[in-house]
């Protein structure tokens, strides 16, 4: 198909921008991440309730004012990820881990594909190298899935 | 006694679905916070309204969705008795702040925080919103983002129930 030069670069130019926009909405969809690397709440329960497995360092990448009412106790906030200044924290903290480290990443601020936070945090891990690092799956949020369920709970700084 | 000392170990350790103190029909618990602009609001002074509690936060997409609709609602329902407030958790104000200017929120919005979440039974997922009666009662709890047109429907068949604020049950 033979198309005016104008109408090309036209049609280019909206492809860009199309690209650009879809890049843009998708950048923070928790959706995009691989089932490979999420886990579910009743796995990590079983996990840390188990003598024997490797205890994960758990991270909540989310709001501070949700993790001060109630966070997986043993779990440290880094700030909310879809912030530079919470990457930048999350990154400082894992920095010096062996890239094989079990660490699991939490949220739970919003329902599963609406969370802002979880799919850049997991994206700075995997550009890291971090081999072993889990994001865990709360389709709801942290209420319904994981404090209404009755697992373990901690409030506080 | 022993399923006494167990529900007693469920509440105060994880609270109980729907939350301890904010069920439907219990009285919204009162809070005096300070709104964006620095003005306290003590939600106790509405009573005699019909009062949607908005628990939001900027960064939460379903929220956001929802802050047109609310405008909506309280410039269409605010003759009749509706007043909106809007309860921010967001961990600081200017994102709140620039956020109301650009929609021209025309509600007050207040600083939550955690305490105030735990008033409300734990607000640990966005949008929470609440219905308040005249009475200054819990109606309806969404969890979620919730179609507009529910809260509307729910606005006018609260706004109409005048009574509420005169039953018996209700006074201090």
């Amino acid at each position: 198909m033979n198309l005016p030069p104008r109408s090309g670069q036209m049609i280019l130019m909206l492809a860009t921008v199309t690209i650009a926009l879809a890049s843009a909405v998708f950048a923070y969809q928790a959706s995009l991440i691989p089932a490979s690397r999420l886990i579910n709440p009743d796995e990590l329960v079983k996990l840390l309730q188990s003598s024997k497995s490797e205890k994960p360092l758990m991270i909540q990448v989310g709001s501070h004012v949700l993790y001060t009412q109630a966070h997986i106790p043993g779990s440290e906030y880094v700030g909310p990820a879809s912030s530079e200044v919470g990457l930048q924290s999350l990154r400082q903290r894992v920095q010096s881990l062996p890239r094989n480290k079990f660490i699991v990443l939490y949220c739970g601020c919003c329902p599963w594909g609406h969370c802002p936070n979880v799919k850049p945090a997991d994206d700075a891990l995997h550009a890291m190298g971090f081999t072993n690092a889990k994001v865990l799956y709360m389709a709801d949020n942290f209420g319904a899935n994981w404090v209404d369920k009755g697992y373990p709970v901690a409030k506080g700084e | 006694m022993v399923v006494a000392a167990g529900l007693y170990f469920v509440i105060r350790h994880h609270g109980a679905p729907g939350g301890v103190s904010s069920s439907e029909h219990s009285l919204a618990p009162n809070f005096s916070l300070l709104d964006i602009t620095g003005q306290r609001v003590e939600l106790s002074s509405y009573r005699g309204k019909v009062v949607l509690l908005d628990f939001w936060a900027t960064w939460c997409d379903p929220c956001r969705d929802e802050i047109p609709h609310f405008i909506e609602l309280q410039d269409k329902y605010r003759e009749p008795g509706l007043q909106v407030i809007g309860v921010s958790m967001d961990d600081g104000p200017e994102p709140v702040r620039e956020f109301s200017r650009r929609f021209k929120m025309n509600y007050p919005v207040v600083l939550g925080n955690a305490n105030t979440g735990e008033l409300y039974g734990g607000v640990l997922g966005l949008p929470m919103a609440f219905l308040i009666g005249r009475d200054g009662r819990i109606r309806a709890r969404h969890i979620g983002a919730t179609d507009s047109a529910v809260f509307e429907q729910e606005i006018v068949n609260l706004l109409r129930s005048k009574t509420d604020s005169s039953s018996p049950e209700s006074q201090p």
